[in-house]
């Protein structure tokens, strides 16, 4: 039987990441699908512990720890720093939801209003993780996290990063989730050949912060497209949008909430509002994809 | 060659110069001549480098961060906000060890919002690890990027250049434009032993615990240690090469001197005609212009101070709650000397009032009527 | 390429640290098998070489041995206890029942 992802690998085990991590299965497609001519921007993120205390390091490619703010503004730095010496490297911004979302969106909008040739990863594991599971711009409606304990769940829905980096109009971004490695493998290839800035969005759930078990890490990021709460897709020049994995009979989303703790709270009432917000971005979507703008 | 020139536009001669190759800079009132013209520069060739409009100053110095751990050599330029905003990440280029030089316009700091020269912003920044150079004139501003570059590439340091706002930053001086062959040969490219490359890749900056920390900081405490000697190396290469001779400090009439007159940059200027003036008089005052100011020369300042009846050191900033900042520094530098003067600390200028000859000349008569400071503080100028 | 060690490094003296916190070793010394509470096991009589436990591995703690059958080539997935974690993906993601089964870990 042919593999269905390259075989060699670039992430090293011994890395400290907790069982079952998201997280850590997409830095293992990733460095995969980018090959070993490639650096790392890391700004304050579940990576920057991951790959391990100085003087160790767990993925063979170059690794820069940069401030939390700084993932972006870092990375445009450093591929300008090549491109000066004349050296074709692939630059990739690694960032959680927390410096992507939130602290960094500056640097993130900066880079791509620029259009400077880097790929951004966001990993999203829906909340601050690193420093104990508080509520990011990307954690969910509803969805429990220290800073919005269950009498008062997240009351915002998750931050619609996707339309926001669209609307930068880069030419290339896409979401991809840890359960379809052939799929975001294939989008990071394809983001790889191409140049200016190239955002990708991963699902990447987190047991200790969702409250799942570990052994349901890739069950979720699965229902996670096949519920349409996370939908797999890819835009081209902010408006040109396809869907790339085509959910026609989508399961319910309750089968979603249900593994997770940080949803334990939910009344039936609180599903039912869930199902509709996904049902009513799904249609937004659907409008948007196979159209220009 | 000699060109009538700004500050702000030796700054980027200065970058140009030194073959800066990635400059990631953000505008400020008045820093904005600097990345203009370096703008220009890059835009016409004239300059070969990749400018990053960043989309602010802390981003600024990030982008040059990442540039410079890839081995490029960057340069950076801010003043007041810009530089109070970048602070984290000044503390990010220091433990990167990553040698960005930058220039800073000193301007104070608002609220209320002000444009005018104070040295507070720059000197806010002296615990960083950032080396710290004020210019008198924009000679010295041209001529500290290019040494500023050396020695931080020596001992792996930043470096900023320092310059007041609007009183060099937009006074046209006549400067000599080192030739580019003679810099090229004065500075060779940067080319640091651990540097961001997937041919040998590592991690840069992972965690590290109690057990490993506190031995990288005491490393930064000897570069900026090596960079003391640095200085007064690379300050004679540059003399021997370009004509123009430079130290940690630069004395004025002190050799027999019986009271100093301590400052930096331009009101070191202004104080050097009132010691000509006192010294017509027969009055015996020296003047010492602190240059580096980190490394803090305290040798070079021990050794001055300590031959001395008498110091007042003029400071065109303040610490809130303490005194003038090179007061608070000559001050407990002094502590442990077996001669210690009586130090007067000085605070004028702030938000741009101007400090004059006379000025000058009436806090020296002043303190020459007292044995001993009455308090940190000697405000000059203000309205009280 | 960094080097592998026995054991973490905390250098004894500044003099035997690079002159920046820069990482020159991998972090194969640190045996993440100790971790597991779940001893995940592959049954090689069940198991389908479909390698789905090797591809949802997120500790890189199932490698691949090529041998061959029928005349073709194909991989064998090896748990590495080692590193393993215990997480349990494998065993759920795994589509022959019986194919990946569980055991307490001793001790």
């Amino acid at each position: 039987m042919k593999l269905s992802i390259p075989e060699k690998e670039i992430l090293g085990h011994g890395h400290l990441a907790c069982q079952g991590c998201g997280a850590a299965l997409a830095m293992r497609y990733a460095l995969k699908a980018f090959g070993t001519n490639t650096a790392l921007s890391v700004p304050a993120c579940c990576w920057s512990v991951i790959d391990g205390p100085f003087p160790h390091s767990s993925v063979n490619v170059p690794l820069f720890h940069t401030a939390f703010e700084t993932a972006a503004s870092a990375a445009s730095g450093i591929k300008a720093g090549f491109e000066v010496q004349g050296r074709d490297v692939t630059v990739v911004a690694w960032a959680g939801d927390g410096g992507t979302y939130d602290i960094g969106i500056q640097a993130l909008s900066g880079a791509a209003e620029r259009n400077d040739d880097l790929i951004y990863v966001c990993y999203d594991n829906e909340a601050y993780m690193n420093t104990g599971v508080q509520r990011s711009g990307s954690t969910p409606y509803l969805s429990w996290t220290t800073t919005t304990p269950v009498k008062h769940p997240k009351d915002r829905p998750k931050k619609d990063i996707i339309s926001i980096m669209a609307a930068h109009r880069i030419p290339y971004l896409a979401t991809a989730s840890v359960a379809f490695p052939e799929d975001m493998i294939a989008k990071f290839k394809k983001a790889k050949e191409i140049k200016g800035t190239r955002f990708l969005l991963v699902f990447s759930p987190c047991p200790p912060g969702w409250r799942t078990n570990p052994i349901n890490t890739v069950k979720l990021a699965r229902l996670a497209v096949e519920t349409r709460v996370f939908p797999l897709i890819e835009v081209e020049n902010g408006r040109n949008w396809k869907l790339t994995k085509k959910v026609r009979k989508e399961k319910p989303v309750v089968e979603y909430l249900k593994l997770q703790g940080r949803f334990k709270h939910l009344t039936e009432d609180n599903v039912a509002e869930i199902q509709e917000n996904v049902n009513r971005e799904w249609e937004i979507l659907m409008d948007k994809v196979g159209k220009d703008e | 060659m000699k060109k009538v020139m700004i500050g702000n536009y030796a700054l980027s001669y200065g970058a140009k110069l030194s073959r800066a190759q990635v400059i990631g800079a953000y505008p400020i009132t008045p820093q904005t001549e600097v990345v203009e013209l370096l703008s220009e520069m890059c835009a016409s060739g004239e300059l070969d480098a990749k400018f990053i409009k960043v989309e602010s100053e802390h981003s600024a110095m990030a982008a040059c961060i990442g540039a410079s751990a890839t081995g490029a050599r960057t340069f950076t330029a801010t003043s007041s906000q810009g530089l109070a905003l970048m602070h984290e990440v000044l503390h990010w280029a220091v433990g990167a060890r990553t040698p960005v030089v930058m220039g800073n316009i000193n301007r104070a700091l608002g609220p209320p919002w002000t444009i005018w020269t104070e040295q507070t912003d720059s000197l806010a920044q002296r615990d960083t690890g950032w080396m710290q150079v004020y210019a008198q004139n924009n000679q010295e501003v041209i001529d500290s990027v290019i040494q500023a570059y050396k020695v931080a590439e020596a001992v792996q340091l930043p470096a900023m250049v320092v310059l007041a706002a609007f009183v060099l930053s937009h006074t046209s001086e006549t400067v000599d434009i080192p030739e580019q062959e003679k810099v090229d040969e004065f500075l060779p490219s940067y080319d640091p032993e651990y540097k961001i490359d997937p041919d040998n890749p590592h991690a840069f900056g992972g965690l590290t615990g109690p057990d490993g920390y506190f031995e990288l900081r005491y490393q930064i405490q000897k570069a900026m240690e090596d960079a003391l000697a640095k200085w007064e190396e690379i300050g004679r290469e540059f003399g021997d090469l370009f004509g123009r001779h430079y130290g940690l400090v630069e004395t004025y009439k002190v050799e027999d001197a019986r009271e100093l007159i301590i400052s930096s940059a331009t009101l070191a200027s202004t104080a050097r005609g009132v010691v000509d003036e006192l010294r017509e008089k027969g009055k015996k005052v020296g003047l010492l212009r602190i240059r580096v100011f980190r490394p803090f020369p305290a040798e070079t300042v021990r050794s001055l101070l300590s031959a001395v009846d008498k110091a007042i050191v003029v400071d065109r900033n303040i610490s809130f709650g303490a005194s003038g900042i090179f007061y608070q520094e000559v001050k407990a530098t002094m502590y442990n000397e077996k001669n210690k003067p009586p130090i007067f600390g000085v605070i004028a200028g702030l938000g741009g009032r101007d400090v004059t000859v006379k000025d000058i000349m009436n806090i020296y008569e002043d303190v020459m009527k007292q044995d001993e400071p009455k308090s940190d503080i000697i405000w000059k100028g203000v309205k009280i | 390429m960094p080097e592998k060690t026995e054991k973490q490094i905390v250098y004894e003296r500044v003099k035997d640290m690079p002159p920046l916190a820069v990482s020159l070793y991998t972090m194969d010394y640190n045996k993440t098998g100790s971790w597991r509470n779940i001893r995940p096991v592959i049954n090689y009589d069940k198991c389908i070489s479909c390698m789905i436990c090797w591809k949802y591995c997120p500790d890189v703690a199932i490698y691949l041995e090529k041998f061959e059958k029928d005349g073709k080539e194909k991989y064998k997935p090896i748990i590495d206890y080692e590193y393993c974690k215990g997480c349990g993906i494998c065993w759920t993601e795994c589509p022959v029942e019986g194919a990946i089964y569980t055991e307490e870990e001793a001790g």
